[in-house]
């Protein structure tokens, strides 16, 4: 979904009640540091509403029990409560059945299932994959590894300066030996939103498949995987103010079913002989061992919490906090912003003359402000700017003005050290 | 500046950081060795010609933070002219003042160097003061393959 029809579909909504919001987020209302906490990190993880935390509780308190096994009452309840967070992660990216929503540990694991599995049993030398020049490691690494196992070949799509993919070169890589197309929706280091529907139009023309790495794009603005059309998309409970350890595999019905398992254990099989074992249905087959029960149901809620909120207004709110915050950081002296796509997500990656982002993660941590410093798992897009690092902030639904002018507030501290 | 920032960011950093002492590569230096942290990307060169056991001279290059930059130039000035004895031994000394919750060392002795006791107090900047000191080991260790900190 591109950022004008996101701000069309929001203009038909209005409230939005910033004060209960923050009210929802116990770990908001400390101080870090003698300061107001100043939470700009929501691109690594972002935090736990109470409804969430409360789910959590309840669950170790009441009904903690493994799932899918036991005849007695907790074990029926924790099975209920998974498999209903399954259906709600289902209407929430608006898949066709829980047969196609996948639970996994996260991104990272959903996306080395999809290289395992659907990549390992279908590949050949010479076949090619296409990533792009602003992947996470992780939508990068899990493709070496599968072109050392198979001898494909990894083709990478370059951005411009304003950090946007290059779409006339990536049409110019696709091919008769692509074999899947892997591309980020919104990149963590830079923001920018791919145009996601003519990249998968273009690989569709050529009957090619398309993973997408929503890990930073599902907190941010609504997702329909059908009107997509993809055929995998990839997400991380941790960032969508759910728990750590839980992710999501959406895949289309087809291809999921002709994949074979990846990692053996119980919940993936149906039967267990020394001579034969058979696997169990979708979703289960690419489900081995006891999963994050807690996290699942906890991620359940996290969808309820944004949901009653509502997506487009979540992401027309972070919009314009990202105009503000976009306007009033390009007036610093000696502050650059890396990466401003014009169709871009609430990240502001940044960089300052002759001071390196450490100094400046540091500074601003002792004025309560937390952000990110580093390379943000995308080497290859420091390299392409020739930065070692950059300090980023990265914006959520309950960010405020105030935060922003907190953070523009610490950043001419860092200069006054510096000075 | 705030107080707090005062102990980490000392003048003393801060003036070693814009200008750092001992930059630049030495011609036909006797070892070099870079050192590395993935982490943050700082990436130095350590450069040092002996006479016999003597430092005779000792310099650095590449790029860093302020912690890391500052930490090279001082700890360049502190050894030039000691022996690789008497280096190891900073080199220890250094090793407690920047991670020892409360070192038992005499301040004093460590001169400007005590600037950098502070980022004890910041454990994700350790790596950044100690990236040069951990370079400067593996080069009197004999190692001449490049060192990270991870």
């Amino acid at each position: 979904m591109t950022a004008k029809s996101l701000m069309k579909q929001a203009t038909q909504t209005v409230t939005y009640d910033i004060e209960k919001i923050r009210d929802d987020f116990p770990i908001l209302k400390q101080q870090v540091n003698g300061k107001p906490l100043v939470y700009l990190d929501n691109g690594a993880t972002a935090q736990k509403p109470q409804q969430v935390i409360e789910v959590l509780d309840q669950y170790y308190r009441e009904y903690n029990s493994n799932i899918h096994r036991g005849v007695h009452t907790l074990s029926e309840k924790a099975t209920g409560a998974y498999e209903a967070a399954r259906l709600k992660i289902k209407n929430f990216i608006n898949a066709e059945s829980i047969q196609q929503v996948i639970l996994t540990s996260g991104t990272t694991a959903s996306i080395n299932l999809v290289a395992q599995s659907y990549g390992r049993s279908t590949l050949k030398q010479g076949d090619e994959i296409i990533i792009t020049e602003m992947e996470h490691h992780s939508n990068i690494v899990p493709w070496q590894m599968l072109c050392e196992q198979t001898g494909a070949k990894l083709k990478v799509v370059p951005i411009n300066d304003k950090g946007e993919l290059i779409m006339e070169e990536y049409e110019s890589l696709l091919n008769d030996r692509t074999r899947l197309v892997a591309v980020v929706h919104i990149s963590n280091a830079l923001g920018t939103i791919n145009p996601v529907e003519d990249i998968i139009k273009l690989a569709h023309n050529r009957g090619i498949p398309v993973l997408l790495d929503g890990a930073q794009a599902v907190p941010h603005c609504p997702v329909d995987v059908q009107a997509l059309d993809c055929d995998f998309y990839c997400f991380s409970g941790h960032k969508l103010f759910g728990p750590t350890g839980t992710g999501v595999l959406y895949g289309k019905k087809a291809l999921l079913e002709s994949m074979p398992p990846w990692q053996g254990g119980g919940d993936m099989i149906r039967t267990v002989r020394f001579d034969e074992t058979t696997y169990n249905d979708l979703p289960y087959k690419f489900e081995a061992g006891t999963p994050d029960i807690a996290g699942v149901i906890g991620t359940g809620a996290a969808i309820d919490y944004v949901s009653a909120i509502g997506m487009d207004n979540i992401a027309h709110y972070e919009s314009e906090l990202l105009a503000y915050a976009t306007e009033i950081m390009s007036a610093i002296d000696g502050l650059t912003l890396v990466g401003t796509a014009d169709n871009k997500a609430g990240i502001l990656s940044f960089v300052m003359k002759d001071i390196h982002p450490h100094d400046i993660g540091t500074i601003l941590d002792q004025h309560g402000v937390a952000i990110r410093t580093g390379h943000h798992c995308a080497m290859p897009v420091m390299e392409r700017y020739e930065i070692p690092a950059t300090a980023r902030a990265s914006l959520a639904l309950y960010n405020t003005r105030d935060d922003i002018d907190h953070l523009v507030e610490a950043i001419n501290n860092v200069r006054k050290v510096f000075a | 500046m705030s107080i707090d920032m005062k102990d980490l960011y000392q003048d003393v950093i801060v003036d070693h950081n814009r200008t750092p002492r001992n930059f630049g590569k030495i011609d036909h230096a006797d070892v070099s060795l870079e050192g590395y942290n993935p982490l943050c990307g700082d990436r130095l060169t350590l450069y040092i010609k002996f006479d016999n056991d003597t430092i005779t001279d000792i310099s650095f290059d590449g790029s860093g933070c302020a912690i890391s930059v500052a930490s090279a130039s001082l700890m360049t000035e502190a050894l030039k002219g000691k022996t690789t004895e008497q280096a190891e031994k900073v080199f220890n000394d250094f090793h407690h003042l920047i991670t020892d919750e409360e070192p038992e060392l005499d301040i004093e002795k460590f001169g400007k160097l005590a600037a950098l006791a502070g980022v004890r107090d910041y454990p994700s900047r350790i790596k950044c003061a100690s990236l040069c000191w951990h370079t400067l080991n593996g080069l009197l260790e004999g190692n001449r393959s490049s060192i990270t900190t991870e």
